[in-house]
């Protein structure tokens, strides 16, 4: 048989090469973002000092560059969201994969899967049209655009995340452990608690991770509904006033600001901020993941 | 009451109370749904979907917007499905496992959970402002591409492991290479989960607004387009402007915005979904 | 005459599951030559050696030297890195005991071998598929339906096609890995009769599902437990004359 193996194996070297470097791709393009935000966000670092970073004032016109008030509205908002969206999205999560009949399910699963795929935009849409008005006349307050109502959607944003991530965990944990309990005469819903979801937990651990991952990240909604002013949150008072989170500052002002100007770079380091933050839970949760993995490995061997 | 009884009365509310929480994460998806619809369908016409603004937008049509965001769409497949499909087969083809394998994992584990808006300040710094692209559809389709990766190598990868182990040992045992085998058998079997995978990350990217506010987006621009380094209106941030930034606008524009917006990526989501299901069901393995 | 020559050979695999030492066997031409023992005793890993399928698998260390004499007078060293195993592999073919058919027409599954060898010509292609389908007795069954879905035939057929699959490339040597395991005593005697027919052209190399299937179609034997080669002999003589008692014990059915 006539055989064109030189030809074949030049051609098959180049493209194992081609779809090796699309695999490194990933780390370059890590890397560049760091890059572009150090080089773009660490002047600030020279031109603002330390104690004013620090500072309780964030009024950019007047030079005022201080983090703490989006910090600390970034931290509240995201808190609020995780209170509400961690036992609701797990919840779902358990009930989807241990109590719902088949029928249930599949219409559950599409549905989360619509709420995950929402554009935030939209959610900010009905938060600011609906949800603020119906806020502000039910608690009695001077405006609907408080951090709670920014809480409320980012909860409905992360719960897709949270539902999805803990589902895969219960999922995951063998049918034998449920079958062992039962067997040994526990009901359903003991079997849930003490066996399903402790064997489960570095996994929903990873979903809450996550779901905060995604709240603290998360613009346009915050942007739209938290009425965006810059306060100190220093007592739970704070919540149901205007707050104003970190990437929303960012997508608020960016737009404005002359590129290389004091304000430009203090944006960008906002965004050193924001990047190490998702950098720590994201990798994080995949080490609880990769931990997890390894363990199920040693029981099947 | 003996105790199993009292077992089973705390079972049965157990599980009530779940199905009252599911309820609650899914009633207020209906209803939002739902009322954008109600909303929102009296502001589509003809004129709505096919011509420009006018008076400050106020009324007129939302084309330039429309066109915007298919083009984004189409500017982010460009980029992101050669390079995140070539990725995914690198990673379930090629890759062993060791240190750089997982160093490429968590590169793809970050680049999933960064911040939309941080995409953004990327996409100033590396294609607006030093690539010198300026604020255009080419700078904001890369900057989407980049966000969207992750989502197109983590599903294009699931769908190629998916394949049987023993289609890839038959295929070299016959004498093929890894990338015939690839090209002939593992891609042509994956082809409908990579489609899914793919058309779930543009959704994604069609929907985003704050990676493409310094980089391609224009606030108020009547007119189409014409070339890659046009500024642009998109859907997204067109229904941020019109909902928060200009007064008096009419609710029914908003709505009808909103309308448009969620079509387009509900649209996409069924469309993934009806070829992950019709796939699922022709599988042969 | 020799077709392939195995000399010292050992195998560890990384988790040392499973392995062999020091196999030495001369492996005759145009002849069936089969590996019998219970299992575990290396039999596959050996087969997979032969045309390096090993590579695939979580090998951690070989040695020694296995060597194929091609009808082309050329030598070619087996376990050699340099060597270039998609040819070997076109020289050395392998249908396994599960029939896996390649998600592809039967036709399809037929030529694949070819086409990527780098075969166009269509009418080469079409007497390929048809004499590899004659030679596995399944031309009458199929050649209607040449280009449905492999996956719709039936198991028995499907095992054929994995067979003509491997005929249709005209490879020097077949190796068959429990080919039959799978499959009812109709398919299996089906199966049978093809490799007597064509061990005249081919060098067959089989891991039998049983004693008596070894029987059956051997002409050269050879009998492995756990990792080491007991014995080895011409045709029948191992089953009624074994020289080792393991051997006896085994093919009496005393235990495996």
């Amino acid at each position: 048989m006539k055989i064109f193996i030189s030809q074949l194996f030049d051609k098959e070297r180049l493209i194992t090469r081609l779809i090796a470097s699309a695999g490194y791709s990933a780390i370059l393009f890590v890397l560049l973002i760091f890059y572009f935000l150090i080089s773009e966000g660490l002047p600030a670092l020279g031109e603002v000092s330390l104690h004013s970073l620090l500072g309780t004032r964030w009024y950019p016109i007047e030079e005022y560059y201080g983090l703490l008030p989006l910090i600390s509205g970034s931290l509240m908002v995201t808190l609020g969201a995780t209170a509400i969206a961690m036992p609701i999205g797990i919840g779902t999560a358990v009930f989807i994969a241990e109590v719902a009949p088949r029928w249930a399910r599949e219409i559950l699963k599409p549905l989360v899967e619509v709420l995950g795929g929402l554009p935030s935009v939209v959610l900010g849409l009905i938060g600011f049209l609906i949800l603020s008005p119906a806020l502000r006349v039910n608690l009695n307050l001077a405006t609907g655009l408080t951090a709670f109502t920014g809480s409320l959607l980012l909860a409905a944003i992360s719960i897709p995340t949270i539902i999805s991530v803990a589902e895969d965990a219960l999922d995951s944990v063998p049918r034998s452990y449920r079958d062992a309990a039962l067997a040994l005469g526990a009901t359903e819903w003991q079997t849930i608690w003490r066996v399903t979801l402790p064997a489960a937990r570095s996994g929903v651990l990873t979903a809450g991770m996550l779901g905060v991952g995604r709240a603290i990240g998360e613009t346009m909604t915050v942007m739209m509904v938290t009425g965006n002013a810059p306060v100190l949150a220093n007592s739970l008072r704070m919540l149901f006033m205007p707050a104003r989170t970190m990437t929303a500052t960012i997508a608020a002002e960016m737009g404005e600001v002359a590129r290389g100007s004091v304000h430009y770079h203090v944006l960008f380091l906002i965004g050193i901020g924001l990047f190490m933050i998702s950098l720590v839970v994201n990798v994080t949760a995949s080490a609880v993941v990769f931990r997890q993995r390894k363990r199920s490995e040693r029981i099947l061997s | 009451m003996n105790t199993s009884q009292q077992r089973n009365l705390i079972q049965k509310a157990g599980f009530g109370m779940l199905s009252v929480v599911a309820l609650l994460t899914v009633l207020p998806i209906v209803l939002v749904v739902g009322y954008i619809f109600y909303q929102g369908l009296p502001a589509i016409s003809f004129e709505f979907l096919t011509g420009l603004p006018r008076e400050g937008m106020r009324a007129g049509g939302i084309l330039p917007a429309i066109v915007g965001t298919i083009y984004l769409t189409i500017g982010t497949a460009i980029f992101s499905v050669p390079l995140g499909v070539a990725a995914a087969i690198y990673l379930s083809e090629y890759a062993q496992d060791n240190l750089l394998t997982r160093l490429i994992r968590l590169a793809i584990i970050n680049l999933a959970g960064i911040p939309s808006v941080v995409y953004g300040l990327f996409g100033l710094g590396l294609f607006v402002l030093f690539l010198n692209f300026g604020t255009s559809l080419l700078a904001g389709s890369l900057t989407l591409s980049i966000m969207t990766l992750p989502v197109i190598i983590s599903t294009a990868e699931e769908a190629l492991r998916a394949v049987p182990q023993s289609f890839r040992v038959v295929s070299i045992s016959l004498g093929a290479t890894r990338w015939q085998t690839i090209r002939r058998i593992v891609l042509p079997e994956s082809l409908p989960g990579i489609i899914t995978g793919v058309i779930l990350g543009l959704e994604r990217a069609a929907g985003e607004t704050a990676p493409i506010l310094f980089t391609v987006a224009a606030f108020f621009l009547p007119r189409l387009p014409d070339s890659p380094f046009d500024a642009s209106m998109a859907l997204p941030y067109h229904l941020f402007v019109i909902s928060t930034q200009v007064p008096g606008m009419p609710l029914k524009l908003q709505y009808g915005t909103a309308l448009v917006l969620l079509c387009f990526v509900l649209g996409m989501n069924l469309l993934a979904t009806t070829i992950r299901s019709r796939a699922r069901a022709k599988r042969q393995w | 005459m020799v077709k392939i020559s195995i000399e010292h050979f050992h195998l560890t695999y990384s988790d040392g599951a499973e392995s062999l030492r020091d196999i030495t066997i001369d492996i005759p031409a145009r002849a069936i030559s089969v590996f019998l023992g219970p299992a575990g005793g290396g039999k596959s890993s050996l087969l997979r050696a032969l045309n390096r399928l090993n590579d695939l698998a979580d090998v951690r260390s070989v040695s020694g030297q296995i060597r194929l004499f091609g009808d082309n007078g050329q030598t070619i060293d087996i376990l050699d890195p340099q060597t270039d195993v998609v040819a070997l592999r076109r020289l050395v073919s392998m249908v396994f005991a599960r029939p896996v058919t390649l998600p592809l027409s039967i036709r399809g599954n037929l030529t694949y071998g070819l086409e990527v060898a780098g075969m166009r010509q269509n009418n080469l292609l079409g007497e390929a598929v048809e004499r590899s389908l004659q030679q596995a007795a399944l031309w009458e069954e199929v050649k209607d339906r040449l280009d449905e879905p492999a996956a719709a035939l039936s198991g028995g057929q499907q095992q054929r096609l994995c067979l003509a699959r491997s005929l249709a490339m005209q490879p020097e040597v077949i190796l068959l890995d429990e080919p039959t395991s799978g499959l009812d005593p109709i398919s299996t005697s089906k199966v049978e009769a093809s490799l007597q027919e064509i061990k005249n052209n081919y060098t067959i190399v089989l891991v039998p599902h049983s004693v008596q299937q070894a029987a059956r179609v051997a002409d050269h034997a050879a009998f492995f437990l756990q990792g080491e080669l007991i014995e080895a002999a011409p045709g029948p003589n191992l089953f009624i004359n074994p020289t080792d008692k393991r051997t006896q014990d085994y093919v009496e059915g005393r235990f495996g």
